[in-house]
């Protein structure tokens, strides 16, 4: 048997239907025989009548019901139908479930499930890498599971935490990345992982760019070069130590991202990194990320756009040759 | 649609409402309160701003009044009587006004940003419509776990109807099919705006067959009218009909916030019949009917003034947060908490 990242998230969402009460599904087209835009939730309302409830066409509203249910004592999972219609829920997402523990101890356990990253042909307005933005603001766990395993585990861990979580699955992984199985182990939210270990630069990135990174570091392995990946897993909160303890092996880092480049979570690394470990560093941290224009439609353009593995391997060389 | 009596039929033959003294006696508090709350803003002992109901506490009382324990309030600007009759303490408004580190928003939060969740009264964000699907998803909730008979209501303005935010609350809410009452005030001003810059149709009750609601109408200068018609609707959401729109007419008797004027207010419409006082409605009917007489208000009068000095004197004497003490941490979940160098 074998098990894609989205089937990873279906199996998730089963299991927590299945042992928890409180959970309920809400969402655009995931209910009935159809199961959603990518299919995260086919089968799910046969199997839990009532827990799998389509919504109309109104972001705002479907993360605000969510808070309310979830202040009322329910686990709700929102989804997304693509990570970038989330900006319709910007305001309830920010100003109503990030504030909310803030300012009236009770606590708002949402999930928010957004379907992130490009695909090609996907154009602007279905690619979007949105957890930098979402990091920004107080109140909110972010999470950008890259594997089937994390997938599995950390959707489950998302629904257990007692604040709001944004869910960020990579659209590309859905079908491309498969394991074996379900995982029984699991690493903690809030940890980093290292994926790869190396000696002579580390990567720290996340999402579907771990992989591309993975790819760089076999190719340079091929040379002699030992790149180390890191995996951060949660963008917030941000695994620091990790990174440090990576960098303090390697004492170079390009940190790779999905997002925009300005600010975001490439930004954030570094600015950690030259704050906390200046001292570690043997050459100017270095960062690539997505252009700074909307994500193009046509799989050349896009292609160029986003970090990929040969501009992600000249950035290596640069920071290499310092 | 269910329309309600004309507006001026003042229920002087009948008997009052039997909710009728209980009520004024309220919005009586809240007026001395708001009074006291804007002459310390004046004499800048508030923090930010204050924001009164005056002319609206008929409305306002009339939302929190029916409700009970189990049910959900929303309220907004202008509800001071509405979160009373509710049942939230004088001491609390006291507190977050004055900044008290006491208070239920501990200095994190001011002014009518308050609330306390937990006993039912949600704590508004400033973002207009954005506490309608909240309030859908506690009444969703509830029936999940298998509550039964209860009600939530929230109180908008007729700028705030023309949010997308309550677009989609208001839909969201009839397709849920929950019990929910929207009371929404045309209080012929949105701030400065009025009405012919915030939206184009004839009357925004219209509005309700258009999202699957009942609506009603109401005078809300009227106390009588006002108990009548969102004691009616709140009865008819508890009972499972579908949500309910009340469109209450007023003029605001204040500025937006003490900061403000009003006098953008045209004189027209200063002496239009929505512009009349709910409370000074509310008293003439009382001395009219001898609910009370000059005496018996005077005495109320008094009572209420000391109870407002009362919790004012507290919250005056309480401590202020102090940054230094302050758990500046936004999740609940400590070990999630980003550790920032
Ligand atoms: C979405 C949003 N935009 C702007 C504001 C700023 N604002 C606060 S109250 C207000 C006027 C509201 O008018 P109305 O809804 O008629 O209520 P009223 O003040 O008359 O009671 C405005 C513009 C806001 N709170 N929310
Ligand atoms: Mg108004």
């Amino acid at each position: 048997m074998s098990v894609t990242y989205l089937e990873a998230i279906r199996e998730a969402q089963t299991y927590l239907l299945r042992e928890d009460k409180r959970v309920f599904l809400y969402g655009q087209d995931i209910a009935g025989k159809f199961g959603g835009a990518f299919k995260a939730t086919k089968g799910l309302a046969e199997q839990f009548p009532g827990r799998v409830l389509n919504t109309p066409i109104s972001e705002d509203a479907m993360v605000g019901t969510a808070i309310g249910a979830a202040m009322e004592g329910m686990r709700p999972i929102v989804e997304m139908q693509f990570a970038d219609f989330s900006s319709i829920a910007l305001n309830q997402i920010l100003n109503n479930a990030g504030t909310q523990y803030w300012r009236t101890q009770v606590p708002c356990p949402i999930t928010v499930r957004l379907p992130s990253g490009g695909t090609k042909g996907s154009g602007p307005f279905h690619s979007q890498s949105m957890e930098g933005l979402y990091s920004h603001y107080p109140g909110l766990v972010v999470l950008t599971p890259a594997t089937v395993e994390d997938a599995y585990t950390m959707l489950i861990d998302a629904v257990a935490i007692d604040d709001p979580v944004i869910y960020c699955e990579h659209k590309y992984l859905y079908y491309h990345l498969k394991a074996d199985a379900l995982p029984t182990e699991k690493l903690p939210i809030g940890k980093a992982r290292v994926v790869r270990p190396g000696r002579d630069l580390s990567i720290v990135t996340n999402s579907a760019m771990v992989h591309e990174a993975l790819a760089v570091a076999q190719q340079f392995s091929a040379d002699g070069i030992e790149i180390e990946v890191v995996d951060l897993r949660s963008v917030k909160p941000l695994d620091t130590d990790t990174v440090l303890a990576s960098v303090a092996r390697t004492g170079r880092l390009l940190c790779v991202g999905e997002a925009f480049p300005w600010g975001g979570v490439t930004a954030e690394v570094i600015a950690r990194v030259a704050t906390e470990g200046f001292h570690l560093l043997d050459a100017a941290p270095a960062r690539i990320n997505a252009k700074d224009t909307p994500i193009p439609y046509h799989p050349n353009l896009w292609s160029e756009h986003r970090p990929n593995a040969k501009t992600i391997a000249a950035k290596v060389r640069q920071v290499l040759a310092e | 649609m269910l329309q309600t009596a004309e507006r001026g039929a003042s229920a002087s033959k009948k008997a009052p409402h039997e909710k009728y003294l209980e009520a004024f006696r309220i919005m009586l508090q809240t007026r001395i309160f708001e009074d006291k709350l804007a002459s310390l803003y004046r004499g800048g002992l508030i923090t930010g701003g204050v924001y009164i109901g005056k002319g609206q506490e008929a409305v306002s009382v009339s939302c929190g009044i029916f409700l009970q324990k189990g049910d959900v309030f929303a309220p907004l600007i202008r509800d001071q009587a509405g979160r009373s009759a509710f049942g939230e303490p004088l001491l609390d408004v006291a507190r977050t006004y004055l900044g008290s580190r006491s208070g239920p928003m501990r200095g994190r939060d001011g002014n009518i940003h308050r609330g306390c969740p937990k006993a039912g009264q949600l704590a508004m964000i400033s973002h207009l419509g954005a506490m309608i699907p909240v309030v859908v998803g506690k009444l969703l909730a509830k029936r999940m776990k298998g509550e039964k008979g209860f009600v939530g209501l929230t109180t908008i303005g007729e700028g705030g109807m023309q949010t997308g935010a309550t677009h989609e609350g208001m839909n969201i809410a009839a397709v849920e099919h929950v019990p929910l009452v929207i009371v929404a005030t045309n209080n012929h001003y949105a701030y400065s705006t009025p009405n012919d810059r915030q939206f184009a149709c004839a009357d925004l009750v219209d509005r309700a067959k258009g999202y699957g609601y009942e609506g009603s109408s109401v005078d809300g200068t009227d106390l009588t009218q006002c108990l009548e018609v969102i004691g009616a609707a709140i009865k008819r959401a508890r009972a499972g009909r579908p949500p309910q729109l009340v469109v209450a007419s007023t003029l605001r008797l204040a500025g937006h916030g003490e900061h403000d004027d009003a006098s953008y207010v045209t004189d027209d419409i200063r002496r239009e019949p929505f512009a009349q006082d709910s409370l000074q409605r509310a008293e003439q009917l009382i001395l009219e009917q001898e609910l009370l007489d000059r005496e018996g208000l005077q005495q109320m009068r008094t009572e209420l003034a000391a109870e407002v000095d009362e919790a004012v004197s507290t919250a005056q004497q309480e401590d202020a947060p102090v940054g230094s003490e302050e758990d500046w941490c936004a999740v609940s979940t400590r070990e999630l908490v980003d550790q920032i160098p």
